[in-house]
């Protein structure tokens, strides 16, 4: 057996912190595509993360069907819950004010982690990984090769969504809202499709994001509440808005996690990730890619 | 005007102020004596309101000093500045529509009369004096401006001409020595209008220097002492009404430059 | 904005008085004595929390931290050091107190849905310090062996003793805030909630006001979390994590946010929820508390407490 070098347990640390921290980066993401287009923040994003692994186990082990076909049908099912959380707690809303928003999404999130409880019960659950667990050995470093899967599909996922953003229709018309919702309607795009759009592909984002961490650190019921704050710490340290930003926050607070639990305590370990949202909202709030203009403009 | 002694109540000097690369303000200076009404005029957007916030302290400005009574206050919180003595009204009107006519006054008086936390949570007899005290001064005040029928009304249900009175009471309630209008006329017809410029005219005579920014040509003619133009964020005008009426920038500024 | 009457207070107060008389004699709800003091504790800290997010427009969702830093505080002093537990009470006020000061002056300069986040952040943290530190507080597995309360040799070792000593501070608080509402300090607050660029034109400092309302719910919670502490002889982390401050977000939105009446009937209402009418339904709970949060802030903004003048505007049509 190899000996584990110094370096070799750094390097460990570095590909586990990237790997949790595509997982916050997708959160991030899902996070900034809704606030982008209505400045609303979704408490009840962790949660699209926790139905995609628990849905997949569903769909794959329950049921029985092949993983090419799981995915996909996960895919599609927490995509319309999206849809039905902007339905039922978002759009019936009538006098929209920010307390209330928040406590809307708040809502969703309990209502969804008790159903999740109710269904699935507390255990965790776990999924076979995609291309087997035999560990690859990269300098120095052992490292399960769903850890690649899930930074790939981070990357799978900012492609899809650069194209769409910026070459398609529908894209560029979710932009527009999110720079002028006023402009926007007034050029005939429908604010509230666009609204009901970006929760379909933020839930869609996050499904993708359990179903890859499942075969590394289980599932269960109640994982939604602190992955959607060290999501929303990744999309505030990137810069809450900018998807660069978003990509770069994650991939920081998880190797912030990583060597954090690895070199200081783990027991701490999810207080790292709290520590770090906590030190830029107080000293810097628009982040790193941020500008404090838009921090500022930005009705909240 | 009332008896001016010739000191300066506010000095602006070299007031500069940008707004993401456009210039709000630009090395703007001008003085206010004590006990005068001063107008500001100008075309939309030339900053008025730019000017009024930086004064009475939303945000500081990128360069220069602001003055008053001899001390700066250009660095200072808006909290702040109201305890020194300078209060204001706003363009759109900024009443708390949560409370009644005679609360958003007795609101006014809290710069003046410091209540404790712990005192008025045990209702000490210190607390409850000073309550009355407060509800006595605002009562005077929607007497002198002349809503005294409407103490308990809640503010927002009050039409616009009376809800800008309320707002000059509400000013008035933190004892200004400097008050700081912001367009009071707006929006008022010609009765509104006169009882406003009235109401301007009795604060001013009792000692309060007026800063008033206003569209309204006829109240400014009728009200002012002294009047500066702005334009684009510049003064390009400072003098009496009669010399502001026929300074050819500011005919210029107004109408175009075909005239 | 309605004003508080004596009456109800009045009434309210001999119906608080009598309750444990009427458990005793009606035997299906005897146990109910013993979920009323749950509901005082609750109570201490919703009065507090309506204050802070009705009034001064605020938001918390860590206020747990604050009721768990009172708690371990009083059991560690006590059981560790053998302190006079009321000593010990007011020494977690000041810690818990000093603390709020210390994360409010930066968290309560943000807005909206950063300053939930950061609250939310801030009472995670805690929850996983009373859990890391097992040499303090003993870990996952609690603390035990905490002691009662007493005054001058009188024991509070009855569910009725321990009754009226809460709800007598319940009263107390909730007389002290009352006579804060309707005082300047109560208009400085609703002023801020209704304009802060007016309010500080007219001298209000409002950090000063928004971190003086923060610290004093949190050292309603602290009181409740050491009432509480003495009451079980026994806490554990468990009860002082983030579904707990949701909860209390609840409360606070059902009962209703713009009347302190509200902080009483939500904490009544969800704690009679938890601890009677869903206690043979364990796994719907969570369902049932996201269905109320969500049917409430859609079709009841201003909470129960809202519901009269809905009916007024109803009948005038």
């Amino acid at each position: 057996m190899e000996k584990i070098t110094l370096a070799g347990q750094l390097f460990q640390y570095l590909i586990t912190g990237l790997t949790v921290g595509s997982i916050y980066a997708m959160v991030a993401v899902g996070f900034n595509i809704i606030y982008n287009v209505t400045e609303i923040i979704n408490f009840a994003q962790g949660e699209f993360v926790m139905l995609g692994g628990l849905i997949m186990v569903f769909f794959h082990v329950t049921v029985g069907l092949p993983l090419i076909l799981a995915f996909p049908a996960t895919v599609i099912l927490v995509t319309l819950v999206g849809i039905l959380l902007d339905r039922l707690a978002i759009n019936p809303i009538r006098q929209p004010t920010v307390l209330t928003l928040i406590i809307a999404t708040i809502a969703a999130s309990i209502l969804l982690k008790g159903t999740a409880m109710f269904i699935w019960g507390k255990d965790p659950y776990d999924l076979s990984a995609f291309s087997g667990r035999s560990p690859i050995s990269v300098f120095g470093a052992v490292i399960q090769p769903q850890y690649l899967w899930v930074i790939g599909f981070l990357i799978v996922i900012v492609i899809i969504l650069s194209i769409f953003f910026n070459r398609t229709i529908i894209g560029k018309a979710m932009s527009a809202c999110a720079d002028n919702p006023d402009a926007a309607s007034l050029v005939g795009i429908n604010v509230k499709q666009m609204i009901l759009l970006s929760f379909a592909l933020s839930a869609a984002i996050g499904a993708v994001a359990g179903i890859t961490v499942t075969p590394i650190s289980l599932m269960e019921y109640d994982r939604g509440a602190m992955l959607a704050v060290k999501g929303f710490g990744a999309a505030v340290l990137g810069g809450l808005g900018s998807f660069p930003g978003a990509i770069l926050g994650g991939l920081i607070i998880g190797a912030i996690e990583s060597f954090g639990a690895g070199l200081i305590s783990s027991g701490y370990k999810d207080a790292f990730a709290l520590i770090v949202l906590l030190v830029v909202l107080f000293f810097k709030p628009s982040g790193i890619l941020g500008s404090i203009e838009i921090s500022r403009i930005k009705r909240f | 005007m009332t008896v001016v002694n010739g000191e300066n109540i506010l000095e602006i000097q070299g007031v500069v102020v940008v707004f993401g690369g456009l210039m709000a303000l630009s090395n703007l200076s001008f003085q206010v004596k004590k006990g005068m009404i001063k107008a500001i005029i100008g075309p939309n957007g030339a900053g008025k309101t730019t000017l009024f916030n930086v004064i009475t302290g939303s945000f500081p400005p990128l360069k220069g000093s602001i003055r008053f009574k001899g001390r700066s206050i250009e660095h200072l919180k808006a909290h702040k500045i109201a305890d020194r003595g300078v209060s204001r009204t706003f363009q759109t009107v900024e009443l708390f529509g949560n409370m009644t006519v005679l609360e958003n006054v007795m609101l006014g008086c809290h710069t003046r009369v410091r209540t404790s936390f712990l005192s008025s949570g045990l209702y000490l007899p210190g607390a409850r004096r000073k309550e009355e005290e407060m509800r006595e001064k605002a009562v005077k005040i929607l007497k002198f401006i002349g809503l005294a029928d409407k103490f308990e009304e809640p503010a927002d249900n009050l039409p616009l001409g009376e809800q800008k009175m309320l707002e000059i009471g509400r000013a008035l309630a933190t004892e200004p020595e400097l008050i700081c209008l912001d367009e009071p006329a707006a929006g008022l017809n010609e009765t509104e209008t006169y009882v406003a410029s009235s109401l301007i005219k009795a604060i001013n005579a009792r000692g309060i220097t007026v800063l008033l920014v206003e569209h309204d040509m006829k109240v400014i003619m009728n009200i002012s002492d002294e009047i500066v133009v702005l334009n684009y964020g510049q003064k390009i005008a400072e003098g009496t009404p009669e010399a502001i009426r026929n300074h050819p920038r500011v005919i210029e500024a107004y109408l175009g430059s075909e005239a | 904005m309605i004003r508080i009457g004596k009456l109800p207070i009045a009434v309210f107060a001999l119906g608080i008085i009598i309750f444990p008389w009427l458990a005793r004699e009606i035997t299906a709800i005897s146990h109910y004595t013993d979920i009323m003091v749950f509901v005082g504790i609750y109570c201490l800290i919703t009065i507090g929390l309506s204050l802070l997010m009705g009034y001064a427009g605020q938001i918390s969702i860590g206020h747990a931290a604050f009721y768990g830093i009172g708690a371990y505080v009083s059991a560690i002093l006590t059981t560790r050091y053998g302190l006079n537990p009321w000593f010990c009470m007011f020494i977690a006020v000041l810690i818990t107190g000093g603390i709020a000061f210390l994360v409010g002056a930066p968290s309560l300069k943000l807005k909206g849905h950063y300053l939930a986040m950061a609250t939310l952040a801030f009472g995670v943290i805690v929850y996983i310090i009373f859990n890391e530190e097992a040499g303090w507080t003993g870990g996952p597995d609690g603390m035990s062996g905490i002691p009662g309360l007493s005054l001058f040799g009188f024991e509070f070792d009855s569910i009725e003793r321990y009754y009226y000593l809460v709800w007598g501070f319940v009263f107390s608080a909730f007389i002290f805030t009352v006579n804060l509402i309707q005082s300047g300090t109560g208009r400085a607050l609703r002023a801020i909630h209704a304009s802060e660029p007016a309010a500080n034109a007219m001298g209000v400092d409002i950090s000063r006001f928004k971190i003086l309302v923060f610290v004093y719910s949190a050292i309603l919670a602290s009181l409740a979390g050491s009432i509480y502490a003495h009451y079980l002889n026994f806490i554990n982390p468990s009860t002082f994590d983030l579904f707990f401050s949701i909860k209390l977000l609840i409360m606070i939105a059902l009962g209703g946010m713009y009347n302190i009446w509200g902080a009483i009937i939500g904490a009544g209402l969800i704690t009679f929820l938890s601890y009677e009418w869903l206690h043979y339904f364990k796994e719907l709970e969570v369902i049932v508390y996201g269905a109320i949060l969500l049917l409430v802030t859609i079709f009841l903004p201003k909470g129960l407490v809202g519901v009269p003048e809905i009916a007024k505007g109803w009948f005038r049509r």
